[in-house]
């Protein structure tokens, strides 16, 4: 039973998707990734530094050939240096995929929506295949896909903060109102039951990286997300039974010893 | 920085950066890297230089 993911014609063979920030160095990048299963990684967007130049490269250990590059705009509070970094990484990297971020706050990395619906509508105008990180607002997602969005990426918790699905009621409604995009959680999996409970509402994919990166042993999380991502997703198809508030037997009453 | 040379392309090789794993920038525009060979720079031009680093 085929039950691939694709964006624009791309096809994912995973539906976990992998963060590669934080890590201790490439090499336990490299081995997290290999354990998560996933095929998609993503990478921000900065400076080389011409003076103190590292002869690794973060390339080096992911081969763009076996995994596709998302790059993020994090980091961007504006509009401008969210376009600016999203056309900087698509001349870079090999496609035009772009994990969009224009972020409102410091403390908390929510985004700045207005500025994300604004930033949405030019890249997908200029070609870009956009992929928004979100709030759970149902009202925003539903514009930022009439804007050009390819998929929708609302968040469970603020990033890095391991909370979980804090409003699983509102991705739910975001799953049952936007159809024709993946709905990809992205920020607050803290462990491996957030994943699944992501999975199990219905979500297309989910994106981890603190997750993964700032758990004791980073790749034993990450082949843990791993089965969490599948099991939640054959959970989701397999159909879960209702919830009752009182108990129904599974053991029949025929042939008891009365 | 100063620097002898006259493009895009000389300047990567100068800093030996590998111009397939960087994206460049010329005074806020982004250069394609096919056109490195041949984009000019003069003085006081403002160059950015950026690559792909661990992110989430």
């Amino acid at each position: 039973m085929d039950d691939r993911l694709a964006i624009k014609g791309i096809e994912f063979k995973s539906r976990l998707w992998v963060g590669t920030g934080k890590y201790k160095d490439f090499e336990e990048t490299a081995k997290a990734l290999e354990a998560s299963g996933s095929d998609v990684v993503t990478v921000a967007v900065r400076r080389v530094n011409i003076i103190d130049r590292k002869s690794e490269n973060l390339l080096d250990y992911i081969d763009p050939k076996k995994y596709k590059i998302l790059p993020n705009t994090a980091g961007c509070y504006t509009v401008e240096d969210a376009l600016r970094y999203a056309r900087l990484a698509r001349e870079a990297g090999v496609s035009d995929l772009i994990k969009l971020e224009v972020i409102g706050d410091e403390k908390t990395l929510f985004p700045d929506v207005i500025g994300l619906l604004k930033a949405t509508e030019i890249l997908a105008r200029e070609g870009f295949i956009v992929l928004p990180y979100t709030n759970d607002d149902p009202i925003i997602a539903r514009r930022l896909v009439d804007a050009g969005a390819a998929a929708v990426m609302p968040l469970g918790a603020p990033i890095g903060s391991g909370l979980g699905i804090r409003n699983p009621y509102n991705i739910k409604i975001i799953l049952e109102t936007i159809k024709g995009v993946p709905i990809i959680v992205d920020a607050g999996v803290g462990t491996a039951s957030d994943a699944a409970i992501a999975m199990e509402l219905g979500c297309d994919a989910v994106l981890i990286n603190t997750g993964i990166a700032g758990a004791k042993d980073p790749i034993a999380m990450a082949e843990a997300m791993k089965y969490a991502v599948i099991a939640g997703r054959l959970a989701y198809r397999a159909g879960r039974i209702p919830k009752k508030l009182y108990a129904t037997a599974s053991s029949p009453l025929e042939g008891m010893l009365l | 920085m100063e620097t002898s040379k006259a493009t895009v392309a000389g300047l990567l090789d100068e800093l030996g950066i590998t111009a397939g794993r960087v994206a460049v920038e010329v005074n806020e525009r982004v250069v394609k890297r096919a056109d490195y060979p041949a984009f000019g720079l003069k003085e006081g031009d403002h160059v950015e230089v950026v690559n792909f680093v661990g992110g989430g």
